[in-house]
């Protein structure tokens, strides 16, 4: 290695401060990609940072290597200022082939860092990752600052001591990237050094591996002279407190052992392995420890129809899915509908019709949430905004959902469900409690439909209880009393009474919040999963001047009480959704007289900042 | 076999009437539904449960409808599911004492999947499935367990289609508990209820049911006053497989199967009758009893199969308490401050 650098020349190097950065790292599936995006990430958090993450998966578990197919990214956003998604386009772009190259570099802004393995680069893979001549001699790669490194050659030379087989050696070469990476943002190596001993506690060799390989991509990085600038990215004004990284998926199944505990009732889970959504299934399968009841089961309509047989001997009952399950527990959402039993079905959009786009995101199951049922079959469906968002989503879920005995759908989506970002870690007992209405045994006046009259929420009479048994069940039932009734009278009661009760839900609910001017001339209008694009859109909007405000929906049926009251003050309504315009037909549907224009992508992909910002632009010039 | 113990029992002795509902049975006047009701309530009060511990769960069909006959708690799902729903019941309370009432529609067509996963996994519920072997509520369609050739509104020119044996799809689930009987014995039906009820697993009792309006008399080859006494065999554990008018006939082992002898013929004694096992965990020879079939052999009656096996719901407890036991996160505090956190 000495010898390598021997003709070399240390340089100076300028260090440049910036708000944010965005850094990709893409290859191979096997390229230990996420892992690397991870530690990154870990760091970056540590230094005090603000950040937001992406893993970006193929569909396929292990494409062929080399090939398009096979790439796997992962995509982190650090900043001195607060981060709310994980970009749009990355500063630095980290490709271990040519084949991740070719993929990416899309999103590599104009100027961007490409630092790549030079030891990749052959005819062969050429062929395999669809490049006819080599991007790195044929002046494509023009605009940007290409660190061509010798990355494999340089890992195994670094850990020849080791004498570890050539596979197991070329294994290290994303610690080698990242040791670069580490360089380049003025980190220490014993961080990465930690981090490595905890994670691979139980192989010594690796941890050496690892360190050998970080350290040798660090001086290499240091001795180059393309690395000549390097970043800092001072610490983000965060509230004080404990933090932590989390998934949207992971904060779901916590949200939901955080709502659990604080009612007392115990958790089940019926599911059925679904991407995106499979996450919250294994997360909540580790939790036995708090009582937690999973059952994964033989398919979607077994894992909602499970979850209503607990819901109504008591437990706090969950479904998970995504969009093809979502169709498929239609008919069983009616029966939790009609029978008034509490459910939360969470359904972490993925791109559709169909199968569609498995591993994309998309926002798109919107009206089948509201509507999809046979019937007049309303339920509460809310949104979580963000990946820590989803904990506190899932949580007020469960709360809403045996509070007001109704089912609820949770729509999250995979991006934010894979997505992470940090989390202020709340102390459970800050969290509002819950309180079910749980009929008390022997009540003489115990009536299966008997309503509350202010909320309409009937009872929760659990089974085992003395004096209370009933039955329930998908024949429509007597108001009150339960007895099955076709009597049409009662039907037209018992469908304005379950619609009125989910509709009284609002009265419990915070009023809608707007970002920006109370009134103005451009009301931009978001809904679940996109918050983070919108919101820094709109942002940088008004911290330019515009007059432009910003309105993001969490509760969408019911909507919050002072919505029309919001939509009226505005001359324009933009409403941005990643479908071909669900949420604006919704709004139209029950507030038709203001003016909506919409804003709309279906490409499996979340928004860009700059996309909104441009279209927002757009349309002030034109108010 | 050990009762199970984690339904509590009643204090006071329980009759008849504290599980008769006071809703009016719907079913056809001749249905074999009203007799299946009467045995359970004979038997409820029997097993000696607290009668808040009975859950009964059903999907849709005829036989569906009995949850709103009978004073438990009771869940009326939708077509298929009932075995779904009722997972969930004795998943989240192990304490109920959980029943199903399910037809050869719900259960073997629309709901199969849930049907053998159920069994599979050992759930520690009661299926009751009433085969009539017609699609009744939906006025007279043929179902999985039709016979080959069985004219119906769907099939005017015969079925094409090869029926399923319950039992045989039981045992092919690993099913630990399998019984049958007919709507006609109500001396039967109790003795395999009450056995069901103290199985601890998933236990099926097909009860050969009659339509009386769509189906009428299929099961009477099976039935009939004339004709039971040689065309059913009554299984008793430990006893051997005698049956006939007489008692004279009896199910041996011979090459390639079972065979039907007659004592007394060819030097034949009651020695040389096979002795029913009903706890045997191979269920080679159960299989080979809940196939039998008429012309060449009766049909078995009783508890064919009762293996013990651990249930799904004990197993889930189990892991629970060890997990509770084995734990540094005690609290959802705890879990949010384990692993990589920091303090800004």
């Amino acid at each position: 290695m000495q010898k390598f650098f021997k003709t070399m020349t240390k340089k100076k190097n300028d260090v440049i401060t910036k708000e944010d950065v965005v850094v990709k790292f893409v290859g191979d599936s096997g390229d230990g990609m996420q892992l690397t995006g991870n530690l990154f990430s870990d760091t970056a958090a540590l230094e005090g940072n603000d950040l937001a993450n992406f893993p970006d998966y193929p569909a396929e578990i292990r494409g062929p290597i080399n090939t398009i197919a096979g790439v796997s990214g992962f995509q982190v956003h650090i900043g001195h200022k607060r981060v709310y998604s994980s970009g749009d386009m990355c500063d630095v772009l980290v490709a271990m082939n040519p084949a991740s190259l070719k993929s990416n570099l899309k999103w590599a802004k104009k100027g961007a860092t490409i630092i790549t393995d030079y030891d990749t680069y052959n005819d062969k893979v050429f062929e395999k990752s669809g490049y006819t001549v080599n991007p790195l001699e044929d002046g494509s790669l023009s605009d940007y600052n290409v660190i061509q490194a010798p990355i494999t050659t340089l890992t195994k030379e670094a850990l020849a001591s080791l004498n570890l087989d050539n596979k197991t050696a070329e294994k290290s070469r994303n610690m080698f990237a990242l040791g670069m990476m580490y360089f380049m943002f003025n980190w220490k190596q014993d961080k990465a050094f930690d981090f490595f001993a905890k994670k691979f506690k139980k192989k010594p060799i690796i941890v050496e591996a690892n360190k050998l390989a970080l350290m040798a991509g660090y001086n290499y990085a240091e001795t180059v002279e393309a690395m000549s600038i390097t970043y800092n990215v001072p610490a983000a004004a965060l509230d004080k407190g404990r933090y932590r990284n989390i998934s949207g998926n992971i904060a779901t199944a916590w949200g939901f052992l955080a709502a659990a505990e604080r009612s007392g009732r115990p958790l089940f889970l019926g599911s059925y392995p679904i991407t995106p959504a499979t996450e919250i299934l294994m997360e909540l399968s580790k939790y036995k420890n708090l009582g937690a009841k999973v059952f994964q089961a033989e398919d979607e309509i077994a894992g909602i129809c499970s979850a209503i047989g607990a819901s109504y001997a008591g437990s706090m009952a969950l479904t998970t899915t995504s969009g093809p399950g979502l169709s498929l527990k239609s008919e069983a959402m009616g029966l939790a509908v009609i029978t008034e039993l509490p459910l939360v079905i969470v359904n972490v959009q993925r791109g559709g019709p169909s199968t569609g786009l498995p591993t994309k995101s998309e926002q798109s199951d919107l009206m089948q949430a509201l509507y999809g049922r046979n019937g007049e079959c309303p339920l509460v469906v809310m949104a979580a905004a963000s990946p820590s968002d989803c904990f506190y989503a899932a949580y007020e879920s469960a709360k809403i959902s045996m509070e007001h005995m109704t089912p609820v759908i949770l729509l999250t989506d995979g991006y934010i469900g894979q997505g992470s970002e940090l989390f202020r870690i709340p102390k459970t007992a800050s969290l509002a409690s819950i309180t079910p209405p749980i009929a008390e045994a022997n009540d003489k006046d115990f009536q299966p439909f008997k309503r509350d009259p202010n909320t309409l929420v009937r009872k929760w009479a659990l089974p085992g209880t003395e004096g209370l048994r009933h039955r329930v069940g998908g024949l429509e039932k007597e108001n009150g009393i339960g007895n099955v009734s076709m009597d049409p009278a009662n039907h037209q009661l018992m469908t304005d009474l379950r619609y009125n009760k989910v509709m009284k839900v609002a009265d419990t609910l915070p009023l809608q919040e707007v970002t920006g001017a109370a009134e103005g001339d451009l009301l931009v209008v978001s809904w679940g999963g996109t918050y983070g694009a919108v919101h820094t859109a709109v942002e940088d909007l008004i911290n330019e001047g515009k007059k432009i405000s910003h309105c993001h929906f969490k509760y969408i049926m019911p909507l919050p009480k002072n919505t029309e009251e919001i939509l009226s003050k505005y001359k324009q309504i933009v409403v941005c959704e990643l479908n071909s315009g669900q949420f604006v037909q919704y709004l139209k549907i029950n507030f038709p007289k203001y003016n909506y224009t919409q804003y709309n992508k279906v490409q499996g992909l979340p928004f860009n900042v700059s996309e909104l910002s441009d279209k927002f632009n757009q349309i002030l010039k034109e108010i | 076999m050990e009762e199970n113990l984690t339904v509590e029992r009643s204090r006071v002795p329980l009759t008849k009437t504290d599980f008769v509902s006071d809703q009016m049975v719907k079913w056809c006047p001749g249905c074999g539904g009203h007799a299946i009701l009467a045995s359970v309530a004979n038997v409820f009060p029997k097993i000696g449960y607290r009668k808040e511990n009975f859950c009964m769960v059903s999907g849709i069909g005829c036989s569906s409808r009995f949850p709103y006959y009978v004073n438990t708690y009771g869940f009326h799902g939708i077509h298929g599911r009932a075995n779904a729903i009722a997972t969930g019941v004795k998943v989240s309370n192990p304490h109920l004492s959980v029943w199903i009432a399910t037809g050869d529609g719900d259960s073997m067509a629309i709901g199969g999947n849930h049907f053998i996963h159920t069994i599979r996994r050992n759930v520690d519920v009661n299926i009751m499935l009433f085969n009539n072997q017609i699609y009744g509520l939906t006025k007279g369609q043929y179902s999985p367990t039709s016979p080959i050739g069985s004219v119906t509104k769907t099939s005017p020119q015969g079925t094409i289609e090869h029926p399923f044996n319950p039992g045989e799809l039981v045992l092919g689930a690993q099913g630990t508990f399998f019984a049958r009987a007919v709507d006609t014995n109500v001396k039967i039906m109790t003795e395999v209820m009450l056995e069901a009820a103290r199985h601890d697993g998933t236990s099926v009792i097909e009860i050969l049911e009659n339509c009386v309006i769509y189906n009428d008399a299929a099961h009477t080859q099976i039935t009939s006053k004339d004709l039971r006494d040689d065309n059913q065999i009554y299984l008793k554990n430990n006893e051997a497989m005698i049956f006939g008018k007489n008692r004279e006939k009896g199910l041996r082992l011979a090459q390639g199967g079972l065979e039907v002898v007659t004592i007394g013929e060819n030097g034949v004694t009651e020695e040389d009758l096979l002795i029913h096992d009903q706890y045997s965990q191979d269920p080679s020879m159960h299989l080979m009893l809940a196939k039998m079939s008429l012309p060449h052999f009766p049909v078995a009656m009783g508890v064919i199969r009762s293996a013990m096996y651990s249930t799904y719901d004990d197993m889930v407890e189990e892991q629970i308490k060890n997990a509770k036991e084995n734990t540094k996160i005690r609290n959802v505090d705890d879990l949010l401050n384990s692993g990589d956190t920091w303090e800004i």
